[in-house]
């Protein structure tokens, strides 16, 4: 059932591998496809406001009528939820595209800048790295404010050293191999080189590392509005729709769950599919 | 070539030098961690006495007070090197929100915090350390616990802790929901702070077990009659222990900002407690003394796990 790579005799690559059964990845690809369809079009899956408050509902347990139950404010969770996606995933995808583009810019100075500006941003990479993520967020949001764009800008400057590092890596291989040595011989000039031949050939592994660092800046994204630092409260994001819940969480549980569970299948799901990505990709390199 | 006796000199070059690089290395970090700090407050549109102050209204003899202490009249490269110099004599500035000196709120805050960080870190090692060695190499356990530490890693810490307090809380009344005081209110947090890191733990360390327990001298160790549990814990372990400690760095640095989550979700008063008001109150003086304390930590843990390492594979001490 399992199909292993064999090298060498003894040697097997892909057995230890963790391996996701393919019906879990076909589940996770199924369950993004999902949230990215209600974070498109929210309208399609749920009916009524997000915002529609009904004092007489409130915290109404899950039933019929309200299928993920109602909060403080009888606001029906579920409609909540569907119209949370879309902030919540965009805040996680959107610190992950600046992170990427950050970063494979100040990898691709490190590794063709030549010495000093190596040197600089390797240097500040470990600086960054060597601070606790969230703080590093918390730092930038101290003195930027709080706020959705912020938040994401936040998270951004704590994905990055990673990419920076990646990005350095692969071009410092890369520019020894054969084909860029013979397009460097055939003239062609330092941009072209980099955008032909350096940034395809770096983009499989960035593609991977991005994918597992969605899940990293989702859960990110979703604990700032938690700490009430990203989206303000009626927003219905995720991590906000649990902060505001918080002083009813011992009455009804549903308050507490369901948002959470929103966040950790999203996350799960990216999770699953970005290994398998992994290993696939590992599987064409190696 | 290696039963070449090393002269005892060189062979202490060996363990100084890497040390060496370490501190040095270390001493760039820092410099770094504050030159971050610094930039942080003069990258930020604004007056900087106002920044300092933050969201409070002071005398004009204390703003005049704090113009001179960061030296806000003189050029900015004397004011750098002043505030280099203060940093190096372990002054930190003044929050004017608390009306206290930094480092003495971070050091009422940061006991608490440390038995948070230590209960979890602690609880961490000794669950991934019994699941990696229970399942390493068996088909179904190890099935069955990867996918449960795909969840691990996925869940959000401050969810994890409110599911605990749903149910441990409020539906069996077992554990008391807020508060610091006493053995039981450090259950929950340091459980919901320890979930990803166990995870991520476990599945490297099951990994580095997997490897070496296809090494001949597993093997030899079988045929010597030795019990399979033996082998685990008496051969492989101390082989798979090697990569795991290299995590402890980021180990460290999760927890750290765990806490600001964790303390939030229990009401817990701690350094985490401290970050996260003094951020909502633009208190910068405080995130800026967090901010050196956590780079601080993370080089001397980084500093241990070297000296760490050379105990665990003795391959490193001398040749």
């Amino acid at each position: 059932m399992t199909t292993s790579t064999i090298v060498s005799p003894g040697v097997v690559i892909g057995r230890r591998r963790r391996r996701v059964p393919r019906a879990g990845v076909w589940a996770a690809a199924a369950f993004l496809l999902v949230v990215a369809v209600i974070a498109i079009a929210p309208g399609l899956v749920a009916h009524g406001s997000p915002d529609l408050t009904d004092a007489l509902a409130a915290l109404r347990p899950p039933d019929g009528e309200h299928l993920l139950g109602t909060d403080a404010n009888g606001r029906d969770i579920f409609t909540r939820i569907v119209y949370g996606a879309r902030p919540s995933v965009l805040a996680g995808l959107a610190a992950t595209a600046l992170a990427v583009t950050g970063g494979t810019l100040a990898g691709l100075l490190a590794a063709l800048g030549g010495r000093v500006p190596d040197e600089v941003v390797m240097r500040v990479v470990d600086v960054l790295l060597s601070l606790p993520g969230l703080l590093l967020a918390l730092l930038v949001i101290a003195v930027a404010g709080p706020g959705t764009l912020n938040a994401v800008f936040a998270i951004a400057a704590y994905t990055l050293p990673g990419y920076a590092r990646l990005v350095r890596a692969q071009t410092m291989v890369i520019r020894r191999s054969g084909y860029v040595e013979a397009a460097v011989s055939l003239g062609l000039t330092k941009a072209r080189i980099i955008a032909r031949h350096v940034l395809p050939n770096a983009f499989a592994p960035l593609l991977v590392l991005a994918t597992i660092e969605v899940g990293t800046a989702l859960v990110a994204a979703s604990s700032l509005s938690f700490l009430g630092l990203g989206p303000r409260p009626p927003a219905p994001e995720w991590g906000a729709m649990l902060s505001a819940g918080r002083d009813y969480f011992s009455v009804a549980w549903w308050v507490a769950v369901f948002p959470g569970l929103a966040i950790t299948l999203t996350v799960l799901s990216v999770t699953v599919v970005g290994r398998h990505l992994q290993r696939r990709v590992e599987g064409r390199l190696s | 070539m290696t039963a070449v006796a090393v002269p005892a000199t060189r062979a202490r070059a060996r363990v100084v030098r890497p040390v060496l690089v370490r501190l040095g290395t270390s001493v760039l970090v820092l410099w770094g961690a504050v030159t971050v700090a610094f930039a942080g407050l003069h990258l930020t549109p604004g007056n900087v006495v106002d920044l300092l102050i933050g969201a409070n209204t002071v005398t004009p003899e204390v703003r005049a007070r704090i113009v001179a202490d960061y030296g806000l009249d003189r050029p900015l490269l004397v004011q750098y090197v002043t505030y280099l110099g203060r940093v190096l004599h372990g002054d930190l500035g003044q929050s004017y929100q608390l009306h206290q000196p930094v480092a003495s709120a971070i050091g009422e805050q940061i006991g608490s915090s440390v038995q948070l960080m230590l209960a979890s870190f602690a609880l961490a090692v000794v669950v991934a350390v019994t699941v990696a060695v229970l399942t390493a190499g068996r088909r179904w356990a190890r099935a069955v616990f990867s996918g449960v530490e795909l969840v691990g890693i996925s869940i959000p810490s401050f969810w994890a802790g409110i599911l605990l307090l749903t149910v441990f809380s409020f539906g069996l009344g077992l554990f008391p929901a807020t508060g610091g005081e006493g053995v039981e209110s450090l259950v929950l947090p340091s459980v919901a702070m320890a979930i990803p890191v166990i995870a991520t733990l476990s599945q490297v360390l099951r990994e580095g077990l997997e490897l070496t327990l296809e090494e001949p001298f597993v093997l030899t160790a079988r045929s010597r009659g030795m019990s399979d549990l033996g082998v685990r814990l008496r051969h492989a372990l101390r082989h798979a222990l090697l990569p795991t400690v290299t995590l402890a760095g980021w180990m460290v640095s999760y927890l750290f900002g765990g806490a600001v989550i964790t303390e939030s979700v229990f009401s817990r008063q701690g350094i985490g407690r401290l970050t996260l008001t003094a951020v909502t109150n633009k208190d910068l003086p405080v995130v800026m003394g967090v901010v050196l304390i956590a780079s601080l930590l993370y080089v001397v843990i980084n500093i241990l796990l070297d000296l760490l390492y050379l105990a665990i594979d003795p391959r490193l001490r001398g040749a």
